[in-house]
């Protein structure tokens, strides 16, 4: 146990990379609703798309209210997206794929499959 | 028995292939979607992995070895803490084990790192205790090297039947759950963790409202934040890690908000003298909280949140013991996120559908009835870690270990043999910390008056969009007695999170309402997660491989 570090004497990083001393393997991209969106291989698209400073890729069925990643561990499903056509993925777990087309889902997601 | 190799049998999806619910193939490498790629316990394996024996198994591609299957000795459901423990125990003493876990890498929530392309030099800047776990895994790349432990990463288990003397394991495999697989044991153990209980409030359902724990678990494996200047609120000592580690981090808390006090723990002073470690624990989290510049505040919750499509700002109130909200007490503080939890649920789905029983903890959740040998009620079925009960990563190394002598003793063991006084010691440690972790989630329940926070347009129910007026109508109009009737004709707790997410305040509203001790029972959940038709009918009587 002696060679663990103690997170909390460590000084304060600015970012959680510069927190872990991470390297990342070289970013790649995908787009969400057309927008692109830089993400780090391994990284959810949920997480890429926080570090883009997007909080919501759904609207609800009933009320049409915007909703992203909220239990953070696949519990929820509130992080559902459409990802490459195929409604309800969680965006929490799904590993972001150069080149995904993740788009805004609606309601339950099957207008878009359907479509 | 014991040395045969257990043997995953590959189920086929809908036509063996990709069918036109499955979407468009993603076609990316291996690992990335179970339904194309091979098992994860060979993709995913680290050093010396690619166990042999292995080769075969290929869900979701062909329904091949029907009839052919075996047995494992042991079935662990989760690779945390306790299911790491335990089944590196087992391996160490002969058994066969099959590892099942949802994630990509061993961990669980506690042990959750960086996904590997992110090249993280310094996982363990995340986390306490780095080296236990790195020991537990070394011992498991071993195991996984001779082919004793099958690590099955990526596979969800959304439920288990008893076949004659077996157990069978179904799961969606892959990171999107598109593929398939039945994995048979002679024994369970079940170590599946908790998720985070949430209470509602108006604007929790705002983008930058997240979970505490969720926060935490997207920091750990992601490295992001919801955002620059994070509150973090809601109730229980997981709030001072995520607290600390936001800060860690880079993020701005200008406050941590804590519903009840931490005095309570000084009304049991034997069992906090009994365990140093977790005072020192509190201590350390203190100190770096004040270092940062966060504020504890206690006796006080988030009682609003602001903003239209994300979050602006919090309104924070002082709450009485009872945590009903003391009027013209809310101030208000500006945010960008708030990171907000009421303490852990024991996730126990899967044994409660297999019949084990459960017990009432002094937090209010629900959490498996064990043994001191770490049985459930139903014979050939252990629990360890967070199914038995909030605890803590220590209480569930120890339970992982105990359990796992314990299916030894059971008569699953060969050379060699169980170290009593290692038994004994193990024992005392577990009762040790279990009596700490009831002080504990005594401290932290949430009080009755939490339902003041609550608007009758507040969505109780995320998924369902049900607000807390239609609850209470379901309650006092229409007659519902209990929660289970309120879900009928309200829908909460019918959507995709099958009241994970609501089912505790649900049954708490009902329980205010006058309904019975009984409403808030634990969860039954047939299923442990959303399954598609496709796999029901696979799994279907007469269809089994
Ligand atoms: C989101 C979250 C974050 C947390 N962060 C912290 C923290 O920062 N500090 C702290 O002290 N404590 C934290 N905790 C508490 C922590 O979980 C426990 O202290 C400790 O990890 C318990 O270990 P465990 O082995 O019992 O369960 P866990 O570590 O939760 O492991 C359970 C494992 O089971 C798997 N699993 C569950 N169900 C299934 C299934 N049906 N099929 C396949 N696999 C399944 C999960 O993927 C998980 O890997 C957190 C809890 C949560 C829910
Ligand atoms: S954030 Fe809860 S399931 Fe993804």
């Amino acid at each position: 146990m002696t060679a663990e570090r103690s997170p909390v004497k460590r000084s304060r990083a600015r970012t959680p990379a510069e927190l872990v001393g991470a390297v990342p393997e070289p970013e790649f991209e995908f787009t969400f609703d057309g927008r692109t969106i830089p993400a780090l291989p391994g990284q959810s698209i949920a997480a890429a798309l926080w570090a883009a400073s997007v909080l919501a890729w759904r609207t609800t069925r009933v009320n049409g209210r915007p909703r992203g990643a909220f239990c953070g561990i696949g519990s929820c499903f509130d992080c559902l997206a459409t990802v490459n056509g195929r409604p309800n993925q969680r965006a929490c777990l799904l590993p972001a794929g150069p080149g995904d087309t993740v788009t805004t889902q609606e309601g339950d997601g099957h207008a878009e499959h359907l479509g | 028995m014991q040395n045969t190799s257990g043997e995953v049998s590959g189920v086929p999806g809908p036509g063996g292939g990709p069918g036109p619910d499955r979407g468009p193939d993603r076609g990316v490498g291996p690992g990335r979607g179970g339904a194309s790629g091979p098992s994860d316990a060979g993709v995913r394996s680290g050093p010396g992995g690619g166990v042999s024996g292995t080769t075969g198994e290929v869900p979701g591609t062909s329904g091949a070895s029907a009839g052919a299957t075996a047995s494992a000795a042991l079935a662990v459901i989760g690779a945390g803490p306790a299911g790491l423990a335990a089944a590196v125990t087992a391996a160490d003493h002969g058994l066969d084990v099959v590892l099942l876990d949802a994630s990509a890498a061993p961990g669980g929530q506690y042990y959750r790192s960086p996904a590997p392309g992110l090249g993280a030099a310094r996982p363990e800047a995340l986390h306490h205790g780095w080296a236990a776990f790195a020991g537990l895994t070394a011992r498991l790349d071993r195991h996984r090297a001779t082919g004793r432990v099958r690590h099955l990463a990526e596979h969800q288990v959304w439920a288990v039947e008893r076949t004659g003397d077996d157990w069978a394991l179904h799961s969606l495999t892959g990171a999107g759950g598109q593929g398939r697989a039945t994995v048979r044991a002679r024994r369970l153990l079940l170590a599946t963790g908790s998720h985070e209980r949430q209470l509602p409030f108006p604007g929790w359902t705002l983008p930058g409202v997240v979970g505490a724990a969720g926060a935490q678990a997207m920091l750990k494996s992601g490295l992001v934040l919801p955002g620059r200047r994070v509150v973090v609120a809601g109730s229980g000592p997981l709030l001072q890690a995520v607290a600390a580690s936001l800060t860690l981090a880079g993020a701005d808390v200008p406050a941590l908000v804590e519903a009840s006090g931490y005095a309570a723990y000084a009304r049991a002073p034997h069992v906090l003298a009994a365990n140093p470690g977790k005072l020192a624990e509190g201590a350390r989290h203190g100190l770096a909280l004040a270092r940062s510049g966060v504020r504890v505040l206690s006796h006080r919750a988030v009682t609003a949140v602001h903003g239209t499509r994300r979050v602006e700002g919090v309104t924070v109130s002082r709450v009485d013991r009872d945590w009903r909200p003391v009027p013209g007490s809310d101030r208000r503080i500006d945010c960008d996120a708030l990171a907000v939890g009421h303490g852990l649920v024991p996730q126990i789905e899967l044994a409660t559908t297999l019949g084990c029983a459960t017990r009432r903890c002094a937090d209010g959740t629900h959490a498996l009835l064990l043994d001191r040998r770490l049985r459930t009620t139903v014979p050939g079925i252990w629990a360890a870690g967070e199914p038995g009960g909030i605890g803590g990563v220590q209480l569930a190394f120890a339970e992982g270990e105990l359990a796992a002598l314990s299916v030894i003793d059971d008569g699953g063991g060969t050379a060699p043999g169980v170290d009593r006084r290692r038994v004994t010691a193990l024992r005392l440690a577990r009762r040790r910390m279990r009596a700490f972790a009831e002080v504990m989630g005594a401290a932290h329940r949430p009080g009755r008056g939490w339902s003041g926070w609550t608007a009758d347009d507040t969505e109780v129910c995320r998924c369902e969009e049900v607000t807390a007026g239609q609850v209470r109508t379901a309650l006092d109009d229409l007659g519902a007695g209990d929660a289970r009737t309120v879900k009928l004709l309200t829908r909460a707790g019918m959507g995709w999170c099958q009241g994970r997410m609501c089912g505790f305040a649900v049954g708490e509203l009902a329980r205010c309402h006058g309904a019975g001790e009984e409403a808030a029972g634990p969860g039954r959940r047939p299923l442990a997660c959303p399954v598609p038709l496709s796999a029901l009918a696979e799994a279907a009587p007469g269809d089994r491989t």
